[in-house]
């Protein structure tokens, strides 16, 4: 059994860790990209934001004064025990995204779509989202939390199969551009691209692919993985860096989820996930121990999954031996 | 006092700041603030110039730098603040009140994200003198917040809450900030985007537009969205 008051302080301390410490697979990203930028404007913004990271930890205030929408990711193991169920649980994220907008301070983003009022705290209608997982083994629970801009560098297109890799390029070529320009879109970002399911799905995934895999990682498909870094490369090259000024740093790495989708259509969204990228993660054991890292490990093989029976069929032949 | 560092020029500014300092600056360099900034957006622009509340006494003369941004910042519980992160906020959107707002209040410097457009410049800041400093990054929060030395003065806290009130913030090197207009109305980012929208008929080569159309789409790629 995972005590609540275990997940509540977690919770806290993740929500701080998030505002405040940039990930390390960011930071090295953007080292990577500060190192290989010609822009002299571009150079200085990538500089720039690497003493800001350093300023942010050492005085411990949340590094961008517009500190996102914060939202939960729960992943539970198949046999994980939450005392008070899962709606303690959900209570006790509402009760850290406030407290943490208080003490860390966050800017309190949330307000009403549309009477624009809010609780000073973040939390409202809907408000943190919380989406859920879950994984074949294991009794823990882990929690990720990200807090992300919202109002540049996504968008959603209707592809079909005719329009094939190319439209693919163009439609993501189009978006960095669009929102690039004045660095609207806050870049270089880490590149999230949905491809498939239906049109919701296609926005939760693209999503997901920004904000829940590391700089570095890639797709178990090796094709997939192929247009990964054809995408990546095509987005540096459009000759523009930081703040939409001359410049190759645009995409520190991008990410591409698939989905089954209808037969006739190949809906696409592209979303950037900003130069404070900020996730944190914790695990949390029956046990009672909580490790902290910064990799979702969000996308598994499980979460991947292409039939209807999950064990792989080489673990069934061995189980018929 | 301007300073050069490898091709950025490096200039620190003390408010308010005159007009020969702002002739001196050029687009792209690198600006620190030191004196009095005080914020004002939506909020400020509206009750001052469109329901006549009248502005803070001898404005122009304690600072006539006005930053489009709200901080991230708490009561201390003894009558003052801690101002923790400071980030700009997007300007395009409060271009219809500058004209006016140059005229009472004096200002010659805004400070915000992103810019306005160089007809914006022309029609708005040439002939009120006035220039615009963008922030950077845009997430440079924590150095901002490193600049502001104590809050001089919060006005309207109550009628405006406290992302719309205006902060005096008190500052010492605030910065970096990088010159986006200059006294003629230039554009530092329609500069850069001119520069790059060259390489986009060879980027888009092996490129497919979207079967499926949309209403309001252009394929002129050296439009902007904003």
């Amino acid at each position: 059994m995972i005590s609540i008051e275990k997940i509540q302080q977690t919770a806290e301390v993740l929500m701080a860790k998030a505002a405040i410490d940039i990930p390390d697979d960011y930071l090295t990203g953007l080292q990577e990209a500060a190192n290989a930028e010609e822009g002299d404007l571009s150079s200085f913004v990538l500089q720039a934001m690497l003493e800001n990271y350093e300023a942010a930890k050492q005085d411990r205030r949340a590094m961008c004064a517009d500190t996102g929408v914060p939202r939960w990711y729960v992943k539970m193991g198949n046999t994980a025990s939450i005392e008070g169920g899962p709606v303690a649980l959900e209570r006790a994220l509402r009760l850290a995204t406030a407290r943490a907008t208080t003490d860390v301070p966050l800017r309190p983003n949330r307000v009403h779509p549309l009477w624009r009022t809010d609780h000073n705290n973040n939390v409202g209608l809907r408000a943190p989202e919380i989406e859920y997982a879950f994984e074949p083994e294991g009794d823990w629970v882990d929690l990720i939390t990200v807090h992300k801009g919202g109002l540049f560098g996504t968008d959603y297109r209707m592809l079909f199969p005719g329009d094939g890799i190319e439209g693919i390029k163009r439609f993501y070529l189009d978006s960095l551009i669009a929102f690039g320009k004045r660095g609207l879109a806050c870049q270089p970002a880490i590149i999230g691209v949905g491809l498939g399911g239906s049109k919701d799905t296609t926005m939760v995934l693209g999503k997901q692919a920004a904000c829940l895999r590391i700089v570095g990682d890639r797709n178990p498909d090796p094709k997939i993985a192929a247009l990964e870094l054809e995408l990546k490369e095509l987005g540096n090259s459009i000759g523009m860096g930081a703040m939409g000024f001359v410049g190759k740093s645009m995409v520190i790495d991008c990410h591409i989820e698939a989905a089954y989708c209808h037969t006739g259509g190949m809906p696409m969204s592209v979303h950037a996930f900003c130069l404070s990228s900020r996730r944190a993660c914790a695990r949390l054991h029956a046990d009672g121990r909580v490790e902290y890292r910064t990799d979702p490990m969000w996308f598994t093989p499980f979460m991947r999954r292409e039939t209807v029976e999950w064990q792989p069929e080489a673990e069934k032949l061995e189980e018929l031996v | 006092m301007a300073t050069g560092s490898g091709k950025i020029r490096r200039v620190s500014l003390n408010t308010p700041v005159t007009e020969e300092a702002l002739r001196d600056l050029k687009l792209g360099d690198v600006v620190y603030l030191n004196g009095v900034v005080y914020t004002g957006r939506e909020g400020v622009y509206k009750q001052c110039l469109e329901d006549g509340v009248p502005l803070p006494e001898n404005l122009a003369e304690i600072s006539n730098v006005n930053f489009h941004c709200s901080p991230a910042a708490t009561p201390d519980g003894q009558g003052g603040y801690n101002v923790g992160a400071l980030s700009g906020t997007a300007s395009f959107r409060f271009a219809k009140w500058l004209d006016r707002w140059f005229k009472a209040s004096g200002a010659k410097i805004i400070i915000g994200k992103g810019g306005m457009s160089s007809e914006d410049y022309r029609k708005f800041f040439v002939p009120n003198r006035a220039i615009y400093l963008t922030t950077v990054g845009y997430g440079t929060g924590a150095l901002l917040g490193r600049g502001v030395k104590g809050v001089r003065k919060v006005h309207w806290l109550e009628e405006l809450g406290l992302a719309q009130a205006m902060w005096m913030f008190e500052v010492e090197e605030l910065g970096p900030f990088i010159v986006e207009s200059d006294l003629d109305g230039n554009s530092l980012f329609e500069r850069e985007n001119a520069a790059i929208t060259k390489n986009f008929e060879k980027l888009y080569e092996g490129t497919r537009p979207a079967t499926l159309r949309r209403y309001g789409e252009t394929d002129n790629r050296s439009d902007e969205v904003i």
